[in-house]
């Protein structure tokens, strides 16, 4: 059940290892939790999912996965339960007329009876794999299903009823929107970039600058500090989103992470096809929060690369005509924009998403890489590094 | 014989998940990294960790320049060279210019510890990298001394991160981890009950109320936080201010006392522009 459990796992693109899966079940045994079906859930998250973007996923294979084996959690516990145990639950859940309500149907003693007589006959049930059964399994109530209104106390208060809610919930959701991860090709081709330079306070020994003025100095020690090496390299990233670039949205979202994580001076905008007068930040509120391209020309220096990543692939009109654009009028067509930002940042490349031998195909793809002065590269592994060679080239 | 099950504390309001995370860390002797919005706790979490289980606190604050080495140890090789020019005695002996780190403070205490590591986004990429061995041996070398400081308990080590930066999967693999979520009302509710419990019962639901409006506000640049919201409460408390005045009428646009929810003039401006454009839909 277990080694199913975390097969799926990997299948629906959670990255669990063995490692991880080890120390779950090293947990298990070492009883961190108890009997609850919500425990194991809480500590099979904890334990396997390091990314709250997963989070969503995880509850998804969680749900199915242990739909219809709640029943088996029931059996393994429930066959077990000693009847003070029940007891206690009983009380905690019941009302003060439902205990009435059992006292008038014979006391607890009975009822204990019946029920222990019902777990008996239900475990054909079980295989059947029925979710209600099993859940009227543990449940005093529901197992012993006397009167309607019991049934649903049972279900409604029963701890595995409740347990399921909360991955069912599925409240991570929008956390899985934006990153997929297992970037590691990506993240090692983006290393290439990384230039390191003294940049920062001076905190370094430098041994050789400090024996020389120690001498210098007549023997008396004299220190000598130079600032750490840090990756100087900063990266200006404009991601076309919306229309044609549906397609390439994976692509484009791991290239994203694999750069947050890579650099430390990483700036990102979005734009729609062609980069116009405005750029943005946030997609869901790309209309009213525009920052001017102008600002980004003006703020950033230009010892920033700039990577532009679209699939190029629109009408010629929205290239090379003011009032061009499929969103809005633009003043000044979008060549202006595009030669202004790559007078701006010299080191420069366009990322492709689009197959290379469909690119000649596509008017607006050759206008794009004329002016990129040939620097579109396709936007995988191969082309990536070919990309990043060209912008370790300075021009 | 202190606790070995971490419940909350009469302060601090863990949910159900939080708990089993911080004890399946306890138990199996692992890292737990926390990661959440900012202002959800996740540094008081170790402290409360502490406080419950009743065992020392010990804490490493992580920043841009901190290396993983500086927690083990470091070799003041400065002060031996002035000694040796000053002609000190102590300068015979190496051991004197070893200066003990965090870690190395965590693996020698004569009861378990806690251990935080706060906000270990901030550091340099390869730190976490750089702690892998020593996180998951609890054993490290001193190479000046020769000698293998192994820890005597297994330290409960807590880290926090704010997400600047993606963590390594080799780090991440080693770790339990729990994100905090932002409570929702009814947690809330419960943590404002822990920190001033004898709160008007009115006062607190509009302030919640507004608490919860001021959060909705698309395009804050900062949006308040549990703790801001505690802030924000206890001068409410402290100013005696009737509900009711948090209602947003018609004279008053803003909450009283929105300093402590609002950290941007940009965002107050915002929120001016919005109300006011509501209440001219409304009249």
């Amino acid at each position: 059940m277990m080694t199913e459990f975390f097969l799926r796992l990997r299948k629906a693109g959670v990255p669990v290892t063995l490692t991880e899966f080890l120390t779950l079940l090293e947990a298990l045994s070492q009883r961190v939790t108890a009997h609850s079906i919500e425990e194991f859930y809480y500590l099979a998250r904890a334990t396997l999912v390091k990314d709250e973007r997963h989070y969503d996923r995880f509850d998804q294979v969680f749900g199915s996965h242990f739909k219809g084996l709640e029943t088996l959690f029931d059996e393994m516990i429930g066959a077990k339960v000693p009847l003070e145990w029940l007891h206690k639950l009983a009380e905690l859940t019941l009302s003060e007329e439902d205990k009435q309500l059992i006292e008038a149907l014979g006391g607890w003693e009975k009822l204990m009876e019946t029920f222990a007589q019902r777990m008996a006959e239900q475990e054909g049930r079980h295989q059947g794999g029925s979710k209600w059964i099993g859940t009227a399994g543990t449940s005093p109530f529901g197992a012993y299903g006397y009167n309607p209104e019991g049934i649903r106390i049972g279900q409604d208060v029963s701890r595995h009823r409740r347990a399921v809610k909360v991955w069912d919930r599925r409240e991570f959701r929008n956390f899985d929107d934006t990153v997929e991860l297992g970037t590691r090709n990506i993240k090692i081709a983006l290393r290439r970039l990384r230039r390191f330079a003294r940049e920062g306070a001076a905190q370094e020994l430098d041994l050789d600058d400090t024996i020389q003025s120690t001498a210098r100095n007549a023997g008396y020690l004299e220190l000598k500090m130079v600032p750490e090496r840090h990756n100087a390299v900063k990266v200006l990233l404009f991601l076309d989103v919306g229309g044609s670039m549906d397609d390439h949205v994976q692509e484009c979202e791991e290239l994203f992470s694999a750069a947050r994580s890579e650099f430390k001076h990483l700036e990102y905008f979005y734009f729609h096809n062609m980069v116009y007068e405005g750029v943005w930040k946030d997609n869901r509120r790309r209309f009213n929060e525009k920052t001017d391209t102008m600002t980004v020309l003006n703020t950033f220096g230009q010892d920033y690369k700039l990577i532009l990543v679209g699939d190029a692939t629109m009408s010629p009109y929205e290239i090379t005509y003011p009032g061009g654009s499929v969103e809005h009028f633009n003043a000044e067509a979008g060549h202006i924009w595009l030669s202004r930002l790559l007078r701006a940042y010299p080191n420069a490349i366009w990322l492709n998403p689009v197959w290379p031998n469909r690119w000649s195909y596509i008017p607006s793809v050759q206008i794009v890489r004329d002016m990129m002065g040939e620097r579109m590269y396709p936007l995988t592994l191969e082309g990536l590094e070919q990309g990043i060679r060209a912008l370790q080239r300075a021009r | 014989m202190s606790p070995t099950r971490f419940s909350g504390t009469d302060r601090y309001v863990a949910t159900d998940d939080l708990m089993m995370a911080v004890n399946a860390a306890v138990t199996l002797g692992r890292p737990l990294l926390v990661k959440g919005e900012p202002g959800t706790g996740k540094t008081q979490l170790a402290e409360e960790v502490a406080l419950a289980l009743n065992r020392p606190f010990l804490q490493w604050h992580i920043k841009s320049t901190t290396k993983a080495q500086q927690g083990l140890y470091e070799y003041d090789a400065v002060s031996r060279l002035r000694d040796s020019q000053l002609g000190d005695e102590r300068v015979h002996d190496i051991a004197n210019y070893i200066v003990k780190g965090k870690l190395w403070e965590a693996f020698t205490t004569d009861v378990q510890p806690v251990l935080l590591i706060d906000e270990i986004d901030k550091a340099d990429i390869e730190f976490p990298n750089d702690l892998l061995h020593e996180l998951d041996r609890m054993e490290f070398f001193v190479y000046e001394t020769r000698q293998v400081v192994k820890a005597r308990h297994r330290p409960i080590i807590i880290i926090t991160s704010n997400n600047e930066k993606e963590l390594p999967d080799a780090f991440l693999r080693r770790c339990f981890f729990h994100y905090i979520r932002f409570p929702d009302r009814e947690t809330m509710e419960r943590i404002v009950n822990v920190h001033y419990p004898n709160l008007k019962k009115r006062l607190l639901s509009e302030a919640l109320e507004a608490f919860f409006e001021i959060r909705d506000v698309p395009g804050l640049k900062k949006r308040p936080s549990t703790s801001e919201l505690l802030d924000w409460i206890k001068l409410l408390v402290a100013e005696d201010i009737p509900p009711e005045a948090l209602r947003g009428d018609q004279h008053k646009l803003i909450p009283p006392l929105y300093g402590a929810l609002l950290k941007n003039e940009q965002d107050v401006h915002l929120f001016e522009k919005l109300l006011f454009m509501s209440k001219r839909k409304k009249d």
